[in-house]
């Protein structure tokens, strides 16, 4: 700065001048990785899909326009689009709950034990570590009809059990018990956010001689809030693209039971290689999980306490 | 009285999540006669160890294996770069529309992978990367909205008078980010890179689309494929499950510290 207080009017202006230019283009070089995938790998194949769901668009050959086609005969004419969408909502409907009501608890016993937390807290998160394809190879057996180690424990207590992924009605209880051994994840996001809570609030309220229920429901649920609002969407998410577990324990089956949504496009995109059609069913979910989280987003405004200016998205802390 | 209640649940539900573990690692160490019985054998008389080395040599394992390394190599100092870089720029400059972009990287977290899939293959398809390891591997060049968001929280607890100082120094940038802020990172990279090795070493449904031959296969694909091959010889799908299981956990459990208490918090605080 003093070099440049010194060194004539003119050169300084330059010299400003090409330190802004440098300064305004330095921060798009650092974000330039993000905004080049963006357009090549989120960006341009969303413009692309959704052009190809106005399209019969198989991966070779003609393809020829053909409007709202794809979406209307899906929605009038394809069976197995509502049923697999059917299957999906059934699956989310008690998928998510159970994940956020289990972890919830999971986190609350973690957070009051004292002696040997990281343990348990290790043991609850293991299964989220593993992969997709070891957990399902891991839980048909569990399930395995005759030498399942489930049927075994039953047989302990006298029942004789059923066949887990062969009866239609069993199915989808048996793959959302097998979803929810990866709960992991979301408990740990909960326990984290419980041990933000300050704990003056508890003693606070103790000394009024509040009860322990209404601290639940006044302290903890409402501080909480964030956090169960941003698992309850991710959950949600996860729950409609639900794929990898199904596609191998089941392959969609028993008559059809386990057919998810996501297994319905996959198919018609990779099997069928009616490229439009699937593109078309995708954009169906994406909208459903949209509207689903500004939904949820909306509700959560109601009751939900975001301490100070701190929400989810804050860009100008920094300021 | 409470906590005797409290330490019988945890054990009873740790018992509960192990359980299947336990299950597996038995059962792939297991003689084939033990297999079959009834009660099950939970404590297998002899253990056999070499049910490993059998399974891995049922299918080209070795070939899959390094397959796998490649892929999720290349693609960790990708992701770790890449990532680094964009949240290092959202987070040390003010530029106009910097907030909308943020915004922006954020809602792409939101978008199911099922729209980008079909979209990709026919990108990919066009490129002629179909049945190579280029898209399980370049598009982690381009960094990943959650990992820039959890490095940018991070480098936001970094005081802004260490950048002044090495700018005064005479050091652009470039050098803040390249020589104070990445080893300052450090943490929250180990837990970026924990994270993506597992999702690059789980992944499944990549391999799945973008793989047709054998040679290309990845160790998770080649898992599934056991199913189809030899649905009985379930002592050689419990060994390789092991062996698939075993990297995650040993990284889990060296980064353990990072993941617990490190960014987990930072990353969903806001």
């Amino acid at each position: 700065m003093d070099m440049a207080a010194h060194a004539g009017p003119k050169v300084e202006v330059v010299r400003r001048r090409r330190a802004n230019a440098g300064r305004h283009l330095a921060p798009f070089l650092f974000i330039s990785p993000w905004i080049l995938g963006f357009l090549f790998f989120t960006l341009g194949p969303l413009c692309f899909s959704l052009t190809m769901s106005f399209f019969d668009w198989p991966v070779v050959g003609e393809r020829t326009f053909v409007g709202l086609d794809n979406y209307r005969s899906m929605f009038m004419e394809d069976p197995q689009f509502r049923e697999s969408l059917w299957i999906t909502v059934k699956f989310a409907a008690i998928y998510v709950p159970f994940n956020i009501v289990m972890s919830f608890l999971l986190a609350l016993l973690l957070h009051h034990a004292t002696f040997a937390s990281g343990f348990f807290r290790t043991v609850f998160y293991l299964p989220s570590v593993i992969s997709g394809v070891a957990l399902v190879t891991i839980w048909s057996w569990i399930y395995s009809r005759e030498y399942g180690l489930l049927n075994f424990m039953l047989s302990l207590v006298g029942i004789d059990g059923p066949n887990w992924l062969g009866d239609p009605s069993l199915a989808l209880v048996a793959i959302i018990v097998a979803s929810l051994w990866g709960l992991g994840g979301t408990m740990l996001i909960l326990l984290t956010g419980l041990k933000a809570i300050p704990k003056e609030l508890y003693e606070a309220a103790t000394v009024s001689g509040v009860p322990a229920w209404a601290q639940m429901l006044f302290i903890t649920l409402p501080m909480l809030g964030p956090m169960l609002i941003f698992t309850f969407i991710t959950s949600i998410i996860s729950a409609f693209q639900q794929l990898t577990i199904a596609l191998l324990l089941t392959k969609g089956g028993p008559l059809g039971s386990t057919y998810f949504f996501a297994m319905y496009i996959y198919d018609n995109a990779f099997k069928y290689f009616d490229m439009g059609y699937a593109a078309a069913g995708s954009w169906v979910m994406f909208a459903i999980v949209l509207t689903l989280s500004l939904v949820v987003m909306r509700w959560s405004a109601a009751w939900v306490y975001y301490e100070g200016e701190v929400r989810p998205v804050d860009g100008d802390r920094d300021a | 009285m409470r906590k005797t209640v409290l330490y019988a649940a945890l054990i009873l539900l740790s018992a509960l999540f192990i359980a299947p573990f336990y299950w597996t690692f038995m059962t792939a160490v297991k003689s084939t006669a033990e297999l079959y019985q009834f009660p099950p054998v939970l404590w297998p008389a002899e253990w056999h160890w070499e049910n490993f080395a059998a399974a891995w040599n049922k299918q080209p394992f070795g070939t899959y294996l390094s397959n796998s390394l490649i892929v999720v190599v290349l693609s960790t100092v990708g992701q770790l770069l890449s990532s680094s870089l964009v949240a290092f720029g959202f987070a040390r400059f003010r530029f106009p529309g910097r907030d909308a972009l943020f915004v922006l990287l954020l809602a792409t977290m939101m978008i199911p992978w099922d729209v980008k899939m079909i979209p990709l293959y026919m990108e990919f398809n066009m490129l002629g990367w179909i049945n190579t390891l280029k898209p399980l591997i370049v598009p982690a060049y381009f960094a990943d909205a959650f990992f820039v968001f959890l490095l940018r929280q991070y480098i936001m607890t970094i005081p802004m008078e260490i950048d002044e100082a090495a700018r005064m120094d005479g050091a652009n940038s470039f050098d803040i980010y390249w020589r104070i802020h990445l080893p300052l990172m450090l943490p929250a990279l180990v837990l970026v890179g924990t994270f993506h090795f597992m999702n690059a070493w789980n992944d499944y449904l990549g391999p799945l689309i973008f793989l047709n031959d054998q040679s290309k296969y990845t160790l998770t694909l080649g898992l599934s494929m056991f199913k189809g091959l030899h649905e009985i010889d379930v002592t050689s799908i419990a060994a390789i499950t092991v062996i698939l299981c075993l990297p995650p956990l040993a990284l889990f459990f060296l980064a353990q510290r990072y993941i617990m208490d490190g960014a987990v918090g930072s990353s969903v605080k806001g």
